[in-house]
């Protein structure tokens, strides 16, 4: 079975294509990448004109909540959404129940993924057991059980002696330990950032010296031990600096962010929309110049959504008592093609980039390549795509976005996996 | 100037004429304490509720009173603890209770924006009664009836607000109604206990008790909260006590012979008040519990009395 892409805009950042092209795809490969290819027989031909064929997105920061929040997510729920939102790979958080902190519950993810996953489906290990910030996890089964990278996401790692532990004992396993850098004491009770806003609606807020203070301490320890350290959504501009900082000195530091904080500060909080809440907080206006500057001049590394899908009876009452966090699989590449491309804030090929090439280099994952021989996993955008977000209308099981009945223009058109197209719009 | 809107929820978003519109009309409103029987019909035929997730005697009470000598049907209905740990959420709460059609919901809990979301969930008006750090209107709104009446104007006045400004929705109700009606607010306490970026909502900041109240018509004292310590934002309440407590010396050291002492109480006698201030000539705390009745009274009739064709 065999697949040709005729006519559309390749932007193939790791190869440095950016051209009209036709890709064949043949057993699940990139097979040929050229102009006006000869259609084999018995090939499907998709006429992708007018649109823009990219190396398969990866999101490198989602929880899927299986096992045991199943009525928040599943494997199956949530890779249906990551392909509905052009991603052809997702890398799942630990903090499930149980905690993925032994290889049971990493083959456990796997096989759901392998039965009902739409789309690629890496775990994520946790660093210390049940995410208590104690005693490690049995690292070195993580990984052989297939874990791309270690992180208590959701909990800081607080204990510094530990954390530095942690990065000696995976060196030798390439790959990196993926920091929530959030200093527990600076932001215990805290609903969202701390500054003007927090001050006129009362809401306890947590200051950016909470993110930054523990951005510094795991960019300093990955110094000691020579470990990588990927600092997760980062949103604070004095992160920023101390990552281009670090990277400058030689630190193998990688980050990423998230659309939220690329597009909306503290200010949308005034809402008092429980989808407004999440860790780390909306930030300033500030914050947000520095993030995308850093995702143009590549000091962070890609972006991730931290897709965090809950329930709608933890997200509409009282705000600081509603859950942290928000969806984010079928909204990010719309809103970043809308809210940071098409206004010229970054070049579509960066975006692709951080997207693509970039996440599966920092975590040496298969893709983000659309070279010959590579597996066949392809985005392919459509920049005219008139939306208007619809949370119901979510594949996900979850619904609590922010951007709900925002208009967006360009979005995903296709998703392949492997050769085979697991969505069109 | 009259009332348009469905709910009263905060200072911050009240013009200036609809402050003094609501303080006109509990001024006009007060003499009804003074009678023998004292009930008006004005809210007949109207239910009232009083949803309070927060335990609050002084404020309840008031607007049971406001309430019931307008001839309203006031209902209690006290919830304590956090509203999701405890089976029905706030918001099934609160729509049961709409679905027996009060005409006001006057709610008040811990947590900053719930009248918000009330406002946004329930069709009758919604008067909030404090929630969380936020905002408690009523309760600057019996403060600047209070000052005009023994002040004569709010223009030019210059009032010192004192303590745990951070966590005090009275604090915030008041800086942002006294801003709007042309005076001075200036906020003081150990910095721990100051809210950044309090400037932004137009109050200057003092960190010293004898700087703040030197040159001020009005001082407002604020309770402070006994786990303020254990928070570690202050080392002990006999240090507050001693650098933030206001006594008859300090006062008649550095405030002015006619300064006048508020309080929203309930007061810590010998933390932030002493005795003799709470109790002295200065003080007028009771006088803003008897305002307080009048303003909720002027609250319930101006947003029952809202929609054509009521018994008032």
């Amino acid at each position: 079975m065999s697949l040709l892409i005729r006519n559309g805009r390749v932007v193939d950042p790791a190869n440095a294509v950016d051209a009209v092209q036709d890709v064949l795809i043949a057993d699940g490969k990139i097979a040929r990448i050229g102009r006006s290819l000869a259609a084999p027989a018995d090939v499907e031909v998709v006429d992708a004109s007018g649109k823009i064929v990219c190396p398969g997105f990866i999101d490198m920061h989602v929880h899927l909540r299986e096992p045991g929040y199943e009525y928040k997510e599943t494997v199956a729920t949530g890779t249906r959404a990551a392909a509905a939102g052009g991603f052809t790979a997702v890398c799942c958080m630990a903090n499930t129940n149980p905690v993925n902190d032994n290889g049971a519950v990493t083959d456990y993810i796997r096989a759901k993924a392998k039965v009902e996953g739409a789309v690629r489906v890496y775990p994520i290990g946790a660093v210390t057991r049940g995410l208590r910030g104690e005693e490690l996890a049995e690292l070195a089964e993580l990984a052989e059980a297939g874990c791309v990278a270690f992180s208590d996401d959701g909990k800081c790692v607080m204990n510094a002696g530990l954390y530095r532990r942690a990065m000696e004992y995976t060196l030798p396993f390439g790959a990196p330990l993926i920091s929530h850098a959030e200093d527990a004491t600076l932001s215990r009770g805290a609903s969202m950032n701390e500054g003007v806003v927090s001050t006129e609606t009362g809401l306890p807020g947590q200051p950016a010296a909470a993110e930054d203070v523990m951005v510094a301490r795991d960019l300093l320890l990955a110094e000691l031990t020579g470990a990588h350290v990927h600092i997760a959504h980062v949103s604070t501009a004095g992160a920023v600096r101390l990552i281009r900082d670090a990277k400058a000195r030689g630190v193998r530091a990688t980050a990423e962010v998230t659309p939220h904080h690329l597009v909306l500060t503290e200010e949308a909080v005034r809402s008092w929309d429980p989808n407004t809440k999440m860790v780390p907080p909306l930030r300033t206006k500030r914050d947000v110049e520095a993030l995308i500057e850093a995702l143009a001049d590549g000091t962070v590394d890609c972006v991730a959504t931290d897709h965090a899908p809950h329930a709608l009876s933890e997200k509409e009452g009282e705000f600081d008592q509603a859950a942290f966090g928000i969806v984010g699989l079928e909204t990010a590449v719309a809103l970043l093609l809308d809210r940071l491309v098409r206004p010229g804030l970054l070049p579509l090929a960066t975006l692709i980039a951080r997207w693509s090439r970039d996440p599966a280099r920092l975590l040496n994952l298969p893709g983000g390549t659309l070279g010959a021989g590579a597996a066949a996993d392809v985005t392919i955008l459509d920049p005219d795509a008139e939306t208007t977000v619809t949370p119901s209308r979510f594949q996900s099981r979850s619904r609590n976005t922010p951007f709900g009945g925002w208009n967006l223009r360009g979005g995903p058109w296709m998703t392949l996996v492997e050769g085979k197209i697991v969505r069109r719009s | 100037m009259s009332w348009t809107r469905k709910d009263l929820l905060a200072m911050r978003e009240l013009e200036a004429g609809e402050i003094v519109l609501l303080v006109d009309t509990a001024a006009s409103l007060q003499e009804i304490a003074t009678r023998d029987i004292k009930k008006v019909p004005a809210l007949r035929g109207k239910t009232v509720v009083n949803l309070f997730y927060e335990s609050s005697t002084r404020t309840r009470t008031s607007f049971e009173i406001a309430g019931k000598w307008l001839s309203a049907d006031v209902i209690n209905f006290s919830a304590s603890g956090s509203s999701t740990s405890k089976g029905e959420s706030f918001v099934d709460t609160a729509k049961n209770i709409a679905a027996m059609s009060p005409d006001v919901v006057v709610v008040r809990h811990s947590s900053a924006g719930a009248a918000a979301l009330l406002a946004r969930e329930l069709p009758c008006s919604i008067v909030n009664a404090g929630d969380g750090a936020h905002e408690h209107p009523t309760q600057a709104l019996l403060d600047l009836l209070t000052i005009r009446e023994k002040k004569g104007h709010f223009e030019g006045l210059h009032v010192a607000i004192v303590g745990d400004i951070a966590h005090s929705r009275v604090a915030r109700s008041n800086i942002h109604g006294m801003r709007k009606l042309g005076m001075t607010v200036t906020v003081a306490g150990p910095p721990t206990l100051i809210p950044p970026f309090v400037q932004e909502l137009g109050a200057k900041v003092s960190y010293r008790l004898e700087d703040a109240i030197g040159d001020v018509d009005v001082i407002m004292m604020l309770r402070l909260q006994q786990e303020r310590m254990t928070a570690g934002l202050i080392p002990s309440v006999r240090e507050y006590s001693r650098y933030w407590g206001l006594t008859l010396d300090k006062l008649a050291r550095h405030a002015r012979p006619d300064v006048l002492i508020m309080h929203p109480g309930p007061v810590n006698r010998g933390v932030e008040l002493s005795p003799e201030v709470a109790d002295g000539p200065y003080s007028v705390i009771l006088d803003q519990v008897s305002r307080g009745v009048a303003v909720r009274m002027g609250v319930l009739l101006l947003l029952a009395g809202r929609k054509g064709g009521d018994g008032g």
